[in-house]
């Protein structure tokens, strides 16, 4: 069965070779025209001149357009619409777009942008989380509170009192492709983009206002992106909105792409976040109560801030059972980049502030982290519900694609505390955690990465090297899958069979390199008993199939997958019923397998054969196909609800070096475990988790963010900006799909993987704490990212010195 | 200008502008878009290319390579890595097979750099793909591509473009002695070397050049030897071409260069140009001063030879006279006591926050004379005088060494940027001294060592 493979990536042979096509690389017709923005170079203030002459007379430039010029309601935002496409004459951040050149070339119209003369009357820019708080500049009239039990009483009770604060810096997506789209003015008036976005019927809706249409006139497709990561899930908004009304404007063809600098200054960011913590926990380490509270710059605009502030308050408890919780979460606006969604949205910022909670309550009560851990996990739910997978899957899979030492089963538990706990399996938003399985992941991962033994091994290392320090850390990861806008949780396919037995697949979901096209063909191949190389994958088209959700959430395949499933079986089940009636047996002895199709005893055709004789008895071969998440519903405000489907599981071990002298750290060995249900590809899912495993890393080291204090990003470009580099990644790295299937109806019982294994990145950041840590007696205060300063000045707080 | 070199095998005639890129070259006007711009700066290696020259097939960055830097050499894209056929390079293949693509973006880049190491049988991989940017991968299956395409022999195709270059009928200069007749005659010309800081001019700052005269035709400026106890580097010999020359006569020297940028910035970018930009931050000058190395400067026929450090005379001025050039440097060819250290935010290609050379002379466990220099602490690359004075003449002993750290105060007083805090900087920096201490006394002291 194609399904459960562990297949290339369908675009493979075109990615080495050259040959895959992202936006740029489609050629333009002539007269096409090219687009840049001229930039606010002040982060707050008000426009008093504006002097565009130079730019007009620019070599190629065909039109400047400023606010005053848009003929309708050009916006770029997903939620708010409080982003308009250029500045409406004020101006909220460094590299807000002011006015839009459109050239002949794209240098020309970069050379153009840069000879405008612009008087801005400067007001004191709002960067710090003090003066947000201090002018009261936030999304929403106040925080956000949810609250489990009572918070303040059970801590003003508990016996032990422990707080604390924790910093994390903001990432940049550097997806490598930029912000890139290509408008075909209609000759209806109408508009075909091209655009590398994660959300196409968006940026169809956004476009239609913005050149007075409606979404019926407005196409937008997406065949590829060279990267997302959540960067182009609102971000591309504006370069398609600014092709399409160039467009419109010129009746030429447009294409915006933004030079990585620019790129880097214009686009919002993942939300950097502080958490206070207040805990309250018993003479056993089990933890009685925890008020945290949250500040989250979200830049200029809204954007999605106020789901990635619910998401980061909905990962708060992450794997523990807290009897009682008060999230506090304030949003504050700054004249920033309006940060936006990136890989996790939120819950790697929530989640990690209860493992540093955890982490900190182990360095001042003395007691093994992972026991600690283990103690306050929430019960381990081994009902005998748990499905089984619907179709064995073949050790092939994720056991030789590992890089490390073979598939895991499940055992025991023999070290877990005792899992009588009395209180409700219940998280802060009242969700009954049914599908935990992280006490038997985390002894089978400890095991694996013979945890013990190395631990030992590191303290006797470490006590006979005075400059050096190495450090071991482990992180669980549960993380809640489904969008929490619930409506989003809705997705349609089209399918069809051509009579030649051929079959094309169209779904709402984009292609950004999480081979989630494959997923889906392999599940359509499934149904029809067929290779997966027979199933052609077509670009996402809102022409084809509307209404599409964002990709994002890390829901593609569990929403299109079952989506394409539904309309496949919808042409296979039409297809039994013609072939039934024609060979003189019922429908459902008609068997779809290896390519070939059975009809009861009667017929055996290759699926080609079946579907000309289907043809050539007027059945309908094609199809859509829909799908909406069950079982979910959410009160955002009272924080209460059931957001979630389901929970996906992982853990990791990492270990990792410092130098003491300037803090140059490195990421030695890592060990993963992690839970795919039923991997519809293994390949596929262990690539997602190598990927987020070290752009997670990445997040919590080398990555910094500065801005200067006239609100200036001053890390705009690689050059200054470090993602990892190929020497980064983990010398040992071995990573192991848990073998289990979903215990929610899923297609093919299959987890969601997109953003789950980035947060198991937090392992390395423990691992440089405790390497800190054994430098010294004190709290090391290691904040994040921990870049080798953020390191040393770690070591110098262990050691009294700070 | 008309310019002649062999695209994917076959000789190709252009007339553009001498800075036109290489990749937009090839995007725009030959609709090659395999070679993907990410950052067009030399950073993220989308636009990895091959060029071969006399001196054998290097990745380049294709961003900013000038046109003016082609005539005579030859280019292989990915699309030329993909047989004539359509059949697969080894590397190709096992890209598909072990998963190492997933936005494919930066996989083009990746493939050509994986083609140039297969062709020199090049197994550093951490080396060969510090140029090479993935944001999806973790890079993981990309390496288990490359080991399983390593025993698989070239391919046919990717032979001979050595043995095809076309004539150079370019402009640019052939040697030493012509390129110093031309600056006199005009002093404005902006020399182009690697451009791999020039380059940026161009696609960042949109500079035009007026005058742009490209060096790396002179063969004689870019030799490199020994001569007695002497090195003599060309100025124009590549970062790389100095790397492998100094392995073996200063390794740690060699293990900082094998952290300079990536190799596709090496393969261009020269020690002479690095020296001569005069940046406070590039890596080659402290250790040229620790090392009391010589600058050999030339106009017209005059030529007059300075010590490394006196050159930089403070930040963006320099000790050369228009019209005039770096034309060699020597310098000792042992050291045994030299050191050098690079701290950045990321080991590999990045900009140092605090580069240390360090060079004691010691006689019978005594300090009879001290070169230590710094980049990143100061306007210019300098040494620390008051440091070296508190070592002589003492007995060599992390006593003596930790006396010296108050003196570093006194010879720097460094900024903050967003590579690091000054406070950062001055410590690290004391803190090297204490590195140098155990370094010498064979403790281990870089992470890089340690594995788990």
């Amino acid at each position: 069965m194609s399904v459960y493979q562990p297949l290339p990536h369908d675009s493979g042979p075109l990615h080495v070779t050259g040959r895959a096509r992202y936006v740029d690389d489609t050629e333009l017709p002539p007269g096409a025209l090219h687009l840049a923005f001229g930039l606010s170079p002040v982060a707050r203030g008000t426009i008093t001149a504006m002097d565009l002459a130079a730019v007009r007379a620019a070599p190629g430039v065909v039109l400047v357009l400023t606010h005053a010029d848009l003929p309708f309601d050009a916006d770029t935002s997903p939620t708010n619409h409080d982003e308009p496409l250029l500045s409406d004459g004020t101006v909220h951040y460094v590299g807000q777009p002011v006015f839009l050149v459109v050239a002949e070339t794209h240098m020309l119209a970069r050379r153009a942008a840069r000879l405008a003369r612009i008087e801005i009357a400067e007001e004191e820019p709002v960067l710090t989380i003090e003066r947000a708080l201090e002018l009261d500049w936030r999304f929403e009239e106040g925080p956000r509170i949810w609250e489990k039990g009572d918070a303040g009483a059970a801590l003003a009770a508990a016996p032990h009192r422990l707080k604390g604060r924790l910093e994390m810096g903001g990432q940049e997506h550097f997806y490598l492709e930029g912000q890139v789209a290509t408008a075909y003015p209609q000759e209806d008036g109408g508009m075909h983009v091209v655009s590398s976005t994660q959300h196409p019927t968006e940026a169809q809706h956004k476009v239609a206002v913005a050149i007075g249409r409606h979404m019926n006139d407005v196409r937008v497709e997406t065949r590829r992106m060279g990267g997302g990561f959540g960067g182009k899930e609102s971000q591309g908004n504006s370069p398609a909105i600014a092709c399409a009304v160039a467009a419109r404007a010129t009746g030429r063809v447009c294409r915006m792409r933004y030079d990585r600098d620019d790129d880097m200054t214009i686009t919002g960011k993942r939300h950097d976040f502080r958490v206070d913590y207040d805990v309250g926990y018993d003479d056993t380490g089990r933890i009685l109560a925890i008020d945290f509270t949250h500040y989250t710059r979200c830049g200029w605009g809204q954007d999605l801030s106020l789901a990635v502030g619910d998401r980061a308050m909905l990962h708060a408890d992450n794997a523990y059972l807290v009897p009682n919780m008060r999230i506090t979460s304030h949003r504050l606006r700054t004249n920033m980049q309006s940060a936006t969604a990136f890989r996790g949205f939120g819950g790697p910022q929530g989640l990690f502030g209860i493992e540093q909670v955890i982490h900190h309550l182990a360095h001042v009560t003395g007691r093994d982290e992972i026991e600690l851990r283990r103690l306050n996990y929430y019960a381990e739910c081994e009902d005998g519900a748990a499905p089984q997978a619907s179709a064995t899957r073949t050790a092939s899979g994720a056991t030789r694609l590992s890089s490390g030492t073979g598939a895991a089963k499940r055992f025991g538990g023999a070290h877990s505390p005792e899992p009588n706990r009395p209180l409700a399996n219940l998280t802060p938003y009242g969700q009954e955690v049914t599908d935990f399985i992280l006490h038997a992941m985390t002894d089978r991962i400890l095991a694996m990465a013979d945890y013990a033994r190395r631990k030992d091994e590191i303290d006797g290392w470490n006590a006979q090297s005075p400059i050096l320090k190495r450090g071991i850390g482990f992180v669980p990861v549960k993380f809640g899958i489904s969008f929490t806008n619930t409506q989003l949780n809705q997705a349609g396919a089209l399918v069809s069979v051509y009579h030649d037995g051929s079959v094309i697949l169209n779904h709402g979901g984009t292609e950004m390199g999480q081979g989630l096209n494959q997923k889906v063909a392999q599940v359509v191949a499934a149904r029809f008993g067929l290779d997966a190389a027979k199933v052609k994958i077509t670009a996402t088209d809102t022409f084809k199939v509307p209404n599409t959700s964002a990709t994002s959430a890390s829901t593609g395949s569990d929403l299109n997958g079952m989506a394409a499933q539904n309309a496949a079986d919808t042409i296979r089940d039409r297809m039994a019923q013609s072939l039934a009636l024609k060979y003189g047996t019922s429908a459902d002895s008609v068997r779809f397998e290896n390519g070939r199709v059975t009809v009861g005893n009667k017929a055996d055709l290759t699926f080609a054969e079946a579907a000309g004789e289907c043809y050539e008895d007027r059945v309908a071969l094609s199809s859509t196909g829909y799908y909406r998440t069950p079982d979910i519903s959410w009160d955002r405000i009272a924080g209460k609800g059931r957001p979630f489907l389901y929970f996906a599981h992982g853990v990791a071990v990492s270990e990792v070096v410092i130098d003491t002298l300037t803090g140059e750290n490195r990421v030695l060995r890592t060990d993963i475990l992690h839970d795919c249900g039923a991997s519809l590809n293994p390949a596929i899912d262990i690539g997602q988790i190598e990927g987020g495993y070290v752009q997670g890393v990445g997040w919590l080291t080398t990555e910094e963010l500065v801005w200067d204090d006239k609100g200036r990003l001053r890390t705009h470009a690689p050059s200054t900006y470090k993602i990892p580099a190929c020497s980064d990644r983990p010398d040992v790295f071995n990573v192991t799909l848990w073998e289990g299937a979903n215990r929610a109806p899923t297609v093919y019982r299959s987890k969601a993987v997109g953003e789950p294994p980035f947060m198991l990145g937090i392992s390395a950041f423990l691992a440089l704490s405790n390497a800190c840590a054994a430098c010294g007696p004190n709290w090391p205060g290691l904040n994040a990212p921990a870049t080798a300063e953020a390191v040393l000045a770690a070591v110098e707080r262990a050691r009294g010195q700070g | 200008m008309e310019i002649s070199f062999l695209l994917n095998g076959e000789t190709v005639t252009a007339d553009c502008a001498p800075t036109e890129t290489l990749l937009d070259f090839l995007r725009l006007r030959r609709h090659l878009t395999g070679t993907k711009e990410g950052c067009n700066e030399g950073d993220c290696g989308a636009c990895t290319v091959m060029v071969t020259d006399e001196d054998g097939t290097h990745s380049v960055n294709s961003c900013i390579l000038f046109m003016g830097q082609l005539p005579g050499r030859a280019v292989r894209t990915v699309e030329g890595v993909n047989g004539p056929d359509g059949a697969m390079h080894p590397v190709q293949e096992a890209m598909v097979t072990h998963h190492g693509s997933q936005c494919g973006f930066c996989t083009p880049g990746v493939v050509v750099s994986l083609a140039a190491a297969h062709q020199e049988g090049r197994h550093d991989w951490d080396s060969v793909l510090a140029g090479n940017l993935c944001r999806c991968t973790g890079y993981a299956p990309i390496i288990r591509a490359a080991e399983a395409a390593a025993g698989v022999p070239v391919p046919v195709w990717m032979k001979g473009d050595g043995d095809r270059l076309p004539a150079d009928h370019g402009t640019a200069p052939k040697s030493a002695d012509e390129l110093a007749a031309l600056l006199v005659a005009h002093p404005e010309a902006t020399l182009i070397a690697g451009a791999t800081d020039v380059g940026l001019w161009v696609t960042k700052q949109l500079r035009d050049l007026p005058f742009p005269v490209f060096l790396n035709r002179c063969a004689d400026l870019r030799e490199v030897k020994i001569a007695g106890d002497t090195l003599h580097i060309g100025a124009t010999a590549t970062v790389e071409e100095v790397r492998k020359a100094v392995e073996s006569l200063h390794p740690s020297w060699a293990a900082m260069l094998s952290r300079y940028a990536s190799l596709q910035v090496r393969n261009a970018a020269t020690v002479g140009g690095n020296v001569a930009n005069g940046s406070p931050i590039g890596d080659n000058p402290p250790v040229l001063i620790a090392l009391g190395a010589t600058l050999h400067l030339r106009k017209g026929d005059a030529r007059r030879s300075i010590p490394a450090e006196s050159f930089f005379i403070d930040y963006g001025r320099q000790d050369r006279a228009p019209g005039e050039f770096l034309e060699s440097i020597t310098l000792p060819a042992a050291a045994p006591a030299l050191r050098v250290y690079k701290l950045s935010k990321r080991f590999d290609q990045d900009i140092s926050a605090v580069l240390g050379a360090f060079n004691v002379t010691l006689d019978a466990g005594r300090v009879t004379a001290a070169r230590i220099a710094f980049g990143g602490m100061a306007g210019v690359p300098k040494r620390a005088a008051h440091v070296e004075a508190a070592l002589v003449g003492r007995d060599w002993s992390l006593a003596a060494v930790t006396a010296a750290l108050p003196a570093f105060a006194e010879d720097f007083t460094p900024m903050t940027d967003m590579r690091a805090s000054a406070a950062y900087r001055l410590k690290t920096a004391q803190n090297m001294a204490l590195r140098y201490f155990h370094d010498l006394a064979g403790e281990q002291v870089q992470v890089r060592e340690v594995s788990a």
